[in-house]
């Protein structure tokens, strides 16, 4: 871990659960960001949903389509989903798997104030006290030369986030 | 439904109900998701037609399903 890590903000989600979690008035103080992830959907039957990454609060079709690497020890999959108003990032645990786990997941952010276009990358596992599990990486781009302020994640089929989910965003300096 | 908003300036963390316009996104959103997930099944079980199509003229060359089994590896 780089001597430059600094918590910048945590939150957990409260009774209820949350559509949404929005992370707002970043300073452009660090070189990179990273967003460490305890998280659950509510998505239905499945162990696994997929998240939504914003920036901004842009929806607009600004996102090159992922490329997402995923597995379950037994088949892997690669492939480029045809989304382009968010990006994506993955595993938080769903519905369909053992109460009370969580999802965990990276998602790191270089650059986030520089006048490039915007990458990220994601690397998470599900949580899952039973056979079925998933591991994935995803890289993803926002078309975009603004600075990152406002960082926005939400569930992709899913409609909440689920209590007791975790986020913290880092800054990290001279990485 | 609501969202929580994290202000990283002031580490204030509220709940705010969403607005007509944020469910209007997410509606979209959601119908988008639908739209992606029919594409990667009909491709999957497109797939999976293929595969079988092409074992079946393999099998009525001869090959056992072991040998066709081996050509996937």
């Amino acid at each position: 871990m780089a001597t430059t890590y600094t918590a910048i903000a945590t939150v957990e989600v409260g009774a209820g659960g949350a559509s949404s979690i929005d992370f707002t008035g970043i300073a452009s103080s660090w070189t990179d960001l990273v967003l460490h992830l305890s998280i659950r959907s509510n998505r239905a039957t499945q162990v696994y949903d997929t998240g939504r990454i914003r920036f901004n609060s842009d929806s607009g079709s600004n996102y090159t389509a992922s490329r997402r690497l995923y597995g379950n020890g037994t088949s892997a999959v690669s492939d480029a989903p045809a989304i382009t108003n968010s990006g994506l990032f993955e595993m938080p645990t769903a519905a369909g798997a053992t109460a009370s786990t969580f999802g965990n997941i990276q998602i790191y952010i270089p650059n986030y104030a520089g006048s490039n276009y915007k990458s990220y990358s994601s690397d998470g596992v599900s949580e899952n006290n039973a056979t079925a599990a998933y591991a994935s990486l995803i890289a993803g781009l926002w078309n975009s030369t603004s600075a990152i302020t406002q960082v926005n994640l939400l569930p992709y089929s899913g409609t909440l986030f689920d209590q007791y989910s975790t986020a913290t965003l880092y800054g990290i300096k001279n990485s | 439904m609501h969202k929580v908003i994290v202000d990283c300036s002031t580490g204030t963390i509220t709940e705010v109900e969403l607005t007509a316009e944020e469910i209007a996104q997410r509606e979209a959103d959601a119908l988008a998701y639908a739209e992606q997930k029919a594409i990667e099944e009909a491709e999957a079980a497109a797939k999976a037609a293929a595969k079988a199509n092409a074992e079946a003229k393999l099998a009525a060359l001869g090959l056992t399903a072991e040998e066709i089994a081996a050509l996937s590896k």
